[in-house]
């Protein structure tokens, strides 16, 4: 007895475009693009996402290109055209050492992104690990896992961090390491949640009756499927983030002077706000401008991205 | 058209633009009976129940010839005048009333506040003695204690008997019922179907009984819709559901296993693209 | 083949059993029904034999020999199971040819590519779906996949939990067939869970039909065919059923 095979159509040969939208993928790579593209045409929907996007896209940019776009150096002091105002020499003018401010915006660039993407790294991997360790395992695991997690989360994220930068002594690394502490509760809770709500699914079950151990559940299985809210609430946070980064910083906590970050600029063109308000403007308004642009790259990709609305 | 209680001409409904149509001109007329619309999932059979109740998202384009529930004009009904009739003139039943009952009231507070909506002037005591004789019409042992229960506390079978009991009170035309009853299980079933059965004949309601259960429907309704992506290939009458003519009904009368005299393999239906373009077969019954 | 033996499942200890005192005994080859109605324990009986439940008093054995409550990963290989929902058994978020190999993978066997492709065929699905994702393929389709799935490690017995009622009854036909024709290629032995009279009159050779956590009757499945079943939950069940759910 053979049993009767149902006749896909195959995809006809064609274009890039064709190659995206085949209804028959031939590998794996061409049938993550063609959800990854899925996914864009989603999120093209949102013209505020868009908006917010072509900022971080210009962000990453101008941190690349930041020697190409500017021939000041940010740190070399210029005493002699000390809090010059903006003009086709200098176009956001300059600080109280005569720096170039537009120069310093892009580099400090560089730092906004440099915390960004560390902060990332370490609290995405802890936060989702804690998580769903505590939420598949349950139990004795939960609880201590989750009372660390409430210990940590029932600090002020800025004062715990203020906290940590004092006691480990101020500069750019430690103040990453302060933010990341107060930012991975919240992505352990979340993905806690997601995965209880994973932990008695069918397909769970079923890799479990093929004697998957349960580090293998977890990293294979659950993780994936708590990835992209983390990545929306990641997102969402790095407003949050960026701001705390900015506040170490102003407080003196954060990046050391000379080297630029929009925070520390703004505490010292603090000073000069009534006759020179351009050192004060500029990184002030870079930082709410990325800050908003996460938030709405945030809001377009939880339409994007959440799972009951993923089909 | 003054016996009938909804008349449909030519009914279309369109989802995301136009993209994907989901009923595609579909007519029929109701009047008091018992009338089985059947079909596989995505037929559109329910979006049809939800249209006449215009309760489809935004996004649905409807359009049709002639769309009446009596003499109200359902095409062009504000959302006002459609407050007066869902609930008060055409009920609803769902699958599951888990989600059709407010989780945090009472069962009577529910039906009561139903009541009041139908006879705003009736007072609270009014209202709890309507409920009271409504819970026993639905065959509710004890209904002053399920009155005062929450819906998690009760059973499908008695949630679904709660159901028809709130969609009742209010003394509707026409009752939606849209597979009310695939989460029971058969032995409840049968005394849900017996009750809703009953309450139709006695107060002479239209009935849209909406299924994927041929058998069911053949057993329980007057007159049987079959359809098919969208569209009604065959109105029979159910009795005669086994002279069915089209090879769409025939397919899934025939892939149904039996309890008595299983074949070795069962028929598999084969779909037929012409179904597809078949312009609606004979509608009016 | 599998044998059950005093079998009590209990949820909190101290608590009423929802399962009590239930016997099973299935020969090779066999087609075995289950049937009851919601929360009779008939999915808790497969879920304790699966190995899920590991929460379990008395005896489980496969092949005359007592398994322990958390299963070795061998008996894995002996004994699969299809589950109801087909959109809830297959990962949302892995393609149907990942989510094929995993079962090779997790018992440490290296897969062949040509042997997913046959996995696939061996269920009547074109292999070229097999990069598709869950969402992208139909009811039927993906309850398919999962039978695929279960056979990649060429069990002995499946284990299927009403693998049907998800599903429409023209889909529930092919379902329904390809059961049959894997167990007669392959002489599968099935443990069939299900509230379905017809169905299982139609897959299986003898049943048991339970109600509250008991079982109230086992017996050939010509008794229940001819209708000559005994017990009164029996042959209420079967009234109910035919009335309302018997085909001409």
């Amino acid at each position: 007895m053979t049993i009767p095979i149902e006749q896909t159509n195959r995809s006809e040969p064609g274009g890039f475009r064709q190659w995206l939208l085949a209804p028959e993928p031939e590998g794996l790579f061409q049938s993550s693009v063609q959800q990854f593209y899925q996914g864009w045409l989603k999120f093209r929907l949102h013209p505020l996402g868009l908006v917010g996007l072509a900022v971080i896209i210009l962000l990453i940019l101008v941190a690349v290109a930041a020697p190409v776009l500017t021939q000041y150096d940010p740190i070399v002091q210029d005493m002699a055209s000390r809090l010059a105002p903006p003009s086709a020499e200098h176009w956001l003018g300059t600080d109280n050492f005569g720096r170039d401010v537009f120069a310093r915006i892009i580099y400090g660039a560089r730092t906004t992104l440099y915390i960004i993407i560390l902060v990332t790294v370490i609290v995405a991997p802890i936060g989702l690990l804690i998580g769903t360790c505590s939420g598949y395992f349950g139990g004795v695991v939960d609880e201590i896992l989750m009372r660390i997690t409430d210990i940590f989360l029932s600090f002020p994220g800025l004062v715990l961090a203020l906290g940590f930068a004092a006691a480990l002594g101020p500069g750019i690394t430690n103040a990453i390491i302060a933010i990341s502490l107060t930012a991975w509760p919240p992505i352990a809770r979340l993905a806690r949640a997601e995965t209880l709500s994973l932990r008695n699914a069918d397909f769970i079950a079923a890799v479990r009756l093929q004697g998957a151990s349960s580090m293998a559940i977890i990293t294979r299985h659950i993780l994936p499927m708590c990835i992209p809210s983390v990545i929306v609430r990641v997102t969402l946070n790095m407003a949050g983030i960026i701001i705390t980064a900015a506040g170490l910083g102003f407080l003196g906590l954060g990046a050391q002077p000379p080297w630029p970050e929009w925070g520390a600029m703004a505490a010292t063109g603090r000073e000069f706000m009534l006759d020179s308000p351009w050192v004060i403007a500029a990184p002030g308004i870079a930082i709410a401008l990325v800050s908003l642009a996460f938030n709405l790259v945030g809001d377009a990709l939880r339409d994007v991205l959440d799972p009951r609305g993923g089909e | 058209m003054t016996d009938s209680l909804i008349d449909i001409r030519n009914l279309e409904i369109a989802f995301g633009g136009g993209a994907v149509k989901a009923v595609r001109g579909v007519s029929f007329t109701l009047g008091q009976e018992k009338l089985g619309i059947v079909g596989e999932s995505g037929s559109g059979k329910s979006t049809v129940g939800r249209a006449i109740m215009k309760l489809l998202p935004p996004t649905a384009k409807v359009t049709a010839e002639r769309m009446m529930f009596k003499d109200v004009d359902l095409l062009s009904a504000s959302e006002q005048k459609m407050m007066t009739v869902r609930g008060r003139q055409i009920g609803l039943i769902l699958q599951d009333p888990k989600y059709s009952l407010n989780p945090v009231m009472r069962i009577g507070e529910q039906i009561a506040e139903t009541y009041r909506l139908h006879a705003p002037k009736a007072s609270a005591k009014q209202a709890a003695e309507q409920t009271l004789s409504m819970l026993t019409a639905v065959q509710i042992r004890d209904p002053e204690r399920v009155a005062r229960l929450y819906p998690h506390e009760i059973s499908g079978g008695m949630g679904q008997r709660v159901m028809i009991a709130m969609m009742l009170i209010a003394e509707p035309d026409v009752l939606i019922a849209d597979e009310p009853t695939s989460a029971l299980d058969v032995t409840v079933r049968l005394e849900v179907l017996g009750l809703l059965e009953e309450l139709v004949e006695r107060r002479n309601l239209g009935l849209i009984f909406i299924s994927h259960d041929l058998n069911l429907v053949r057993h329980f309704c007057d007159r049987v819709l079959i359809m098919y992506a969208g569209r009604i290939v065959e109105t029979l009458e159910a009795r005669n559901l086994v002279n069915a003519k089209h090879p769409y009904t025939q397919g899934l009368l025939a892939s149904l296993p039996s309890i008595e005299e299983p074949p070795a393999r069962l028929p598999v239906l084969k779909r037929e693209r012409s179904w597809l373009d078949d312009t609606a077969t004979e509608t009016r019954a | 083949m599998i044998e059950v033996e005093n079998l009590t499942i209990r949820f909190g200890a101290g608590k009423k059993p929802v399962v009590s005192n239930f016997n099973l005994a299935i020969e090779p080859g066999m087609a075995f029904g289950l049937v009851g109605e919601s929360g009779c324990g008939k999915s808790t009986v497969l879920r304790a034999i699966s190995g899920l439940n590991p929460n379990y008093e008395g005896q489980i054995k496969l092949d005359g020999k007592i398994l322990d409550h958390r299963r070795e990963r061998s008996f894995f290989r002996q004994v699969q199971m299809v589950f109801q929902d087909p959109y809830g058994s297959l990962h949302p978020r892995k393609t149907i040819r990942s989510q094929l190999k995993e079962p090779l993978r997790n018992q440490g066997i290296s897969a062949k590519s040509t042997s997913l492709d046959d996995a696939l065929q061996a269920v009547g699905l074109d292999p070229v779906l097999s990069y598709r994702f869950p969402h992208q393929l139909s009811g039927g389709q993906r309850q398919r996949v999962a039978i695929a799935r279960a056979l990649v490690l060429n069990p002995a017995i499946l284990l299927l939990d009403e693998p049907t009622s998800a599903l429409d009854v023209s889909v529930q036909a092919e379902i329904l067939n390809l059961l049959q024709d894997l167990r007669t290629e392959r002489g599968l032995t099935y443990l069939l869970v299900s509230h379905d009279l017809a169905v299982v009159s139609h897959m299986c050779s003898r049943i048991a039909i339970m109600e509250a956590g008991e079982v109230v009757e086992e017996t050939d499945i010509e008794n229940l065919r001819k209708g000559t079943i005994t017990h009164p939950y029996s042959q209420r069940l079967l009234g109910a059923s035919r009335r309302y759910g018997k085909s001409a």
